[in-house]
Formats: structure tokens, C-alpha cells, sequence
């Protein structure tokens, strides 16, 4: 019986992660392989690319051939850039003001009505992201629901313009990854020991400081990750960009989107791609750095 | 274990070779809002064929998709100056259009056209024009000419919408400023490209979706527009109104192709045919409101769409349609567009 298993654990073991590695190799190395190949190769004009390499794709991010064809510094695609990590930054900072609270009142409840608001804040998932988005337009809209009684009650006599701007994309993005700060904050609140807000307490601590001084510094590993978790989907975005911001300002997601579509460009698209890969990579090797030095911390005192 | 392998392969067989025979199947990649229902279940009843539909935004996203290996396709829907570039790149075959028994209805205008001149891959779908529309009550021009979209007056401030995708939105420019298509001339592409830039100062949005709902709402006073699509917008009850500026206005003709992966070649044909069958062509202009290329549609058109001013050019209009442009004159084309876009 079973004889064709592998006779060590560590084999064994191997075997069990199989199908994990498997998808992950299908899925998600192998697509980012090939565009990192790409990134290497000339664009063919019309899509594909050309079997011969190239960097052109890396030196077009900073310079450009202008119409004459000379070679010059070009900030345009850095600003882009530049203003995808603004906005990014904006919208997790605004996802943590408004996420923090929430998972700290829902930390506050009863044991069995947790369950029941942590999948309140997942709900939003079921329905498609477009469709979600979409409804910010009605939202944010001339005449829409925000503006519609202003104007009937002459607060307002004119459009607030709230559709089509940097803040109209901002809230859009919030809305979008909010549930992404509220969960992993509230996966390190609920292990919080209220006790220790007595004992501070009792030490003289006022709210503030037991909020600054040990709620937050131990809810620390639930905020950086719902950071991380914000910022990097954020900085990828594309719908909300062009449906909320009207796509008159290039983000990094539409960029890229735009190189393989309207540009024919894939190598350039890829090459963008491979530079989001890295912020995202370093990203994370300082949050396991961080998180194995805490442990480390932890595990000495 | 082996007897398992064995079982596993013998399924594996069973499901490609049904895949490899599903006859009675069509699958059409459309652009988007493009292909009436109705005329989809009277093709589905009389050939008892299957259809679905997918759709795309812009001859670019087809292309891409196309490049990219996507396969399951049967018919795809280009415009005219998509045709020889997807043939060059061996993405549609030859189906013998000018062969097929529905051939003979169609308008001389229309057969044998430049961009398939042997008429061996393209049937017809619809023809129309790009310009631009306003909202006649938010607006005191009247569209006479492109100088009100590209260089907007400050009532148009922030209420002006633009396509998408550079493709249609440069031809115009090349209308208005008296360019020929597909320039290779760099001193003329900046002309182009320091038009653009300023007009984006009253731009709201880059749309190539909603522009009837932005005109609707007011969020934008004059949009890019298409002939057959402002018309449904205005059906809505929205104020709008299709311009024909005097410059002129762009044309493209969209017309089925064979995807070289289709796998339902014969069913392709079968509706290729359906399509110039006059009666059900005329269902699709009814829907679309754009032009078509098959004689004797007119007799089905209801009063509304014999009227309809979008459909009813004035006569002196002047129309371009693009060709396909060079490798250089597209990049030049996408420089411009990625400049106006940072």
C-alpha cells in the first residue's frame, strides 16, 4: 500500500506542496518570467515583440527620442510614477484613518457579534470592482447624490466638480482596499489583552496615552501589513484612475495598460511592470526583515 | 496508479476531442454595445446555431488580444484601417466573402474595397462617421466647425471629453489642421501634439464609453462622439446634437473578419451571409443607427431612422477615412498621445 511514496518526510513534505507549488509556477512565475523577457526585447509595431534584445524599454523610462530623434532627459513617465506612489500613499494613509477605528470597535464587541461585522466589512467583495466604482460616479456626479440636495436647498448654486479629480480617485481607492486595512489590523487587535489597558490605566496613562502608547504599539504587525496590503494594489490601480479621475493623468496601472493596448509598446509596459515588481519585492523583504527582528526581540527578552 | 493515468488520459481525450467538434457554435468578439440581441436569437433560430459575444473597447484592445494568442474567436469586427494590419500579421484568414451567396446585395460602394480589394476576408457590419456632439441646451455654439473642439471657448471649460484612445481623436486633428493621415513629418505631429495639450486644459475626461450620459448630466457640454451612438443618446431624451462641422469628419467602415484560430468557420460564413441578408442588416442599423453596405435596407428602416439627422449627413459633408498608417507615422502618433497624457 502506498509504496510509491516517498520513504523521507522531507520528500514526503515536498510532495504535499506539489500542487501549491505547481499553481504558483503556472500562475504566477512563469507569466512574470515571460514578461520580464519581454522587457529585453524590441516592440514589434504592431503588438508582440521582436526576438532581439534591447534595452530600450529601461532607457525610455527616463529619456526619450524627441520628434527629431535625439536622445533627452525625460521626467514625463517619472512623474507619472511619482504621482502613482503620491496617490498611493494618500489612499493608504486615508484607508488607515478610516480603518483603524473601525477594527478597533468591532476588537470592542461582544465575542459572537464580531463574526457578524467583520463579514459585514467583507461584503463589499461579492459584487465586481468596476460596477462598485461605477457607482462613485453617481455618487460624485453633477447632480449626483451628493450635489442633488445641496443644489435643491441653495447650499450650493453651482457643481462642487468632485467627478474627475485627484480627490475623486483618492476616495475611490480607499473605498476599494478599506477591507484590506481593516482585516489584518483587526487579526492583531483581537489578540490584544485588555488587561494591559487596566494596568496602564492604574499606571496613571491617560486614554491617549494608552491608545499611543500600548494599543497601537501592539496592533503594529496588523497595520503595517494592511499598509503593505493598501499600498501595493494601489499603486497598480487602473479603474479607478480612468473611470473617477477621467484618465487625463496617466497612473503607473494605466500606463501599463495603455503600452499594451493603445501604444503597442509591450516591452516598454513590460519594463514598467518589472519596476512596480521591484518596489513591491523590496517592500516586502524589509517588512520580513522587520517582522524576524521583532520576533528576534521578542524571543530574547 | 496506472489504471488511474489510463482513466485520466481516456477523459482528457473524451474532452478535447468534444471541444475539437463543437459544431453548432459562434463565437463573436464585438465592440462593445454593438450587437442587438434580437438579431443574434433570429440568427440562433434560423441556423439553430449557438452564439455568444464578447466585446472590447477599441480596434487596439482587438489587436492586442489578438497578438497576444487569444483563440476561440469565430468573427471579430475591425475598422478599415485595422484590416491590412491584422492580415499582414496573418491574424484572419480568408474566407471567400465574394463568394458567398448574399454577396450580390451588396452596395457597389462598398465591394472590393482598398483594404481588401479581392473582397476575401471582410463582410460588412456598419459604416459611420467620428465627430463630436453637445448638449444644445448647455451650448450656444453649433458645431459648425472643428475650432469648437479643439480650440475650446471658455464656456467648454472643464466640460469638454475626448476619446480614449489617440486612433480617431488625431485624424480629426489632422481634419482640422489641413495634415494629411498618418504624417511622418515630426514639425506637423507637434502642431498636432501643442493642440491637444492646450485643448486639455478644458478637458473633463478622456471617455470613449459614457459620452452620451456625460452630455446627459452635464458633466460634459461637448464630447468625441460617433454618428450612431449620439443618435441613441439623444433617443434617450437627452438634448443632444450630432455635429458636422465643416472641415469634415472622420469615416470608418467596420466589417466582419475571420480570426485565423476560429474554430467555426463554416458558422462564421453562415452569418456573414445572415448579415447581408438586407432584412437583417437593416435590423442592425435600426439598432445602431449607423450606415450599412447592403442595397435594399432602407425598405425596413422605421420613420424615426429615415429621419434621423445622424444617419442624414448634409451633402457637401466631407468624409476621410483613414488608412493605415507606417510603423513611424504610429509611433509618432502614440509620442504625441503619451505626451498629451502625462
Amino acid at each position: 500500500m502506498s509504496d510509491w511514496l516517498p520513504k523521507s518526510a522531507a520528500g514526503r513534505r515536498w510532495l504535499g506542496l506539489a500542487p501549491s507549488y505547481f499553481v504558483i509556477g503556472i500562475f504566477m512565475l512563469i507569466p512574470m518570467v515571460i514578461m520580464g523577457v519581454f522587457s529585453f526585447l524590441e516592440p514589434n509595431p504592431y503588438g508582440g515583440v521582436k526576438p532581439i534584445g534591447s534595452l530600450a524599454a529601461y532607457i525610455k523610462i527616463a529619456f526619450e527620442y524627441d520628434l527629431e530623434d535625439k536622445l533627452v532627459f525625460n521626467p514625463g513617465y517619472l512623474n507619472i510614477i511619482f504621482r502613482s506612489f503620491q496617490l498611493s500613499f494618500g489612499a493608504t494613509l486615508l484607508c488607515l484613518i478610516f480603518g483603524f477605528p473601525v477594527a478597533y470597535y468591532i476588537t470592542l464587541q461582544p465575542e459572537n457579534r464580531r463574526n457578524f461585522y467583520i463579514y459585514l466589512v467583507t461584503i463589499p467583495f461579492w459584487t465586481n470592482l468596476l460596477i462598485r466604482t461605477f457607482a462613485w460616479i453617481i455618487i460624485l456626479g453633477r447632480g449626483g447624490v451628493i450635489e442633488a440636495p445641496l443644489l435643491a436647498t441653495g447650499i450650493i448654486d453651482d457643481s462642487l466638480r468632485m467627478m474627475y479629480s485627484d480627490g475623486a480617485i483618492a476616495i475611490g481607492l480607499t473605498y476599494s482596499y478599506l477591507p484590506l486595512m481593516v482585516l489584518p489590523i483587526y487579526a492583531s487587535l483581537e489578540k490584544l489583552d485588555f488587561r494591559l489597558l487596566d494596568a496602564a490605566s492604574d499606571l496613571y496613562a491617560n486614554r491617549f496615552e494608552i491608545m499611543t502608547k500600548v494599543v497601537i504599539p501592539l496592533s503594529k504587525p496588523g497595520i503595517i501589513a494592511g499598509c503593505i496590503l493598501v499600498f501595493i494594489p494601489c499603486l497598480g490601480a487602473f479603474i479607478a484612475p480612468n473611470l473617477l479621475g477621467g484618465g487625463k493623468k496617466l497612473m503607473l496601472g494605466s500606463l501599463v495598460q495603455f503600452q499594451f493596448a493603445s501604444a503597442r509598446n509591450w516591452p516598454f509596459g513590460g519594463a514598467l511592470s518589472m519596476l512596480l515588481l521591484s518596489v513591491v519585492i523590496i517592500t516586502l523583504i524589509f517588512y520580513a526583515r522587520a517582522a524576524k527582528n521583532r520576533a528576534a526581540m521578542e524571543g530574547s527578552a | 496508479m496506472k489504471r488511474l493515468f489510463t482513466t485520466f488520459a481516456a477523459i482528457t481525450a473524451v474532452l478535447i476531442s468534444g471541444l475539437a467538434q463543437a459544431s453548432g457554435e459562434l463565437f463573436i468578439y464585438n465592440w462593445t454595445e454593438y450587437t442587438p440581441p434580437e438579431l443574434i436569437a433570429k440568427f440562433e433560430k434560423e441556423s439553430g446555431i449557438k452564439v455568444s459575444v464578447d466585446t472590447y473597447d477599441s480596434n487596439e484592445t482587438l489587436l492586442a488580444k489578438l497578438q497576444a494568442g487569444a483563440t476561440g474567436y469565430d468573427i471579430v469586427v475591425p475598422s478599415q484601417n485595422f484590416v491590412p494590419i491584422l492580415i499582414n500579421e496573418g491574424l484572419i484568414q480568408k474566407v471567400g466573402v465574394h463568394a458567398l451567396s448574399n454577396f450580390k446585395n451588396m452596395e457597389d460602394r462598398w465591394t472590393f474595397p482598398e483594404w481588401d480589394s479581392e473582397q476575401e476576408y471582410s463582410g460588412p457590419w456598419q459604416w459611420g462617421t467620428t465627430s463630436f456632439s453637445y448638449n444644445s441646451e448647455l451650448y450656444s455654439g453649433t458645431g459648425a466647425s472643428l475650432k469648437e473642439f479643439f480650440e475650446p471657448s471658455d464656456e467648454l471649460n472643464g466640460r469638454l471629453s475626448v476619446f480614449q484612445t489617440p486612433d480617431e481623436v488625431i485624424s480629426l486633428a489632422n481634419i482640422y489642421l489641413g495634415i494629411p493621415f498618418c504624417s511622418e513629418d515630426a514639425k506637423q505631429m507637434k502642431q498636432i501634439q501643442d493642440m491637444l495639450v492646450t485643448q486639455k486644459e478644458s478637458v473633463v475626461a478622456y471617455n470613449s464609453e459614457t459620452m452620451s450620459d456625460l452630455l446627459a448630466s452635464g458633466e460634459a457640454i461637448m464630447t468625441n462622439h460617433w454618428s450612431g451612438y449620439s443618435r441613441l443618446g439623444r433617443l434617450t431624451g437627452a438634448p443632444i446634437v450630432y455635429a458636422y462641422p465643416k472641415e469634415g469628419v472622420v469615416g470608418w467602415y467596420d466589417s466582419m473578419v475571420v480570426p485565423t484560430s476560429a474554430k467555426n468557420v463554416e458558422n462564421a460564413k453562415k452569418f456573414m451571409n445572415f448579415m447581408m441578408d438586407p432584412v437583417n442588416m437593416a435590423m442592425l442599423t435600426e439598432n445602431q443607427g449607423y450606415g450599412d453596405a447592403v442595397k435594399g435596407t432602407a425598405a425596413y428602416y422605421s420613420d424615426e431612422l429615415k429621419s434621423a439627422p445622424e444617419i442624414n449627413p448634409p451633402s457637401d459633408l466631407n468624409v476621410f477615412f483613414a488608412p493605415t498608417c507606417s510603423p513611424k507615422a504610429q509611433s509618432l502618433i502614440d509620442k504625441v498621445w503619451t505626451k498629451v497624457m502625462q
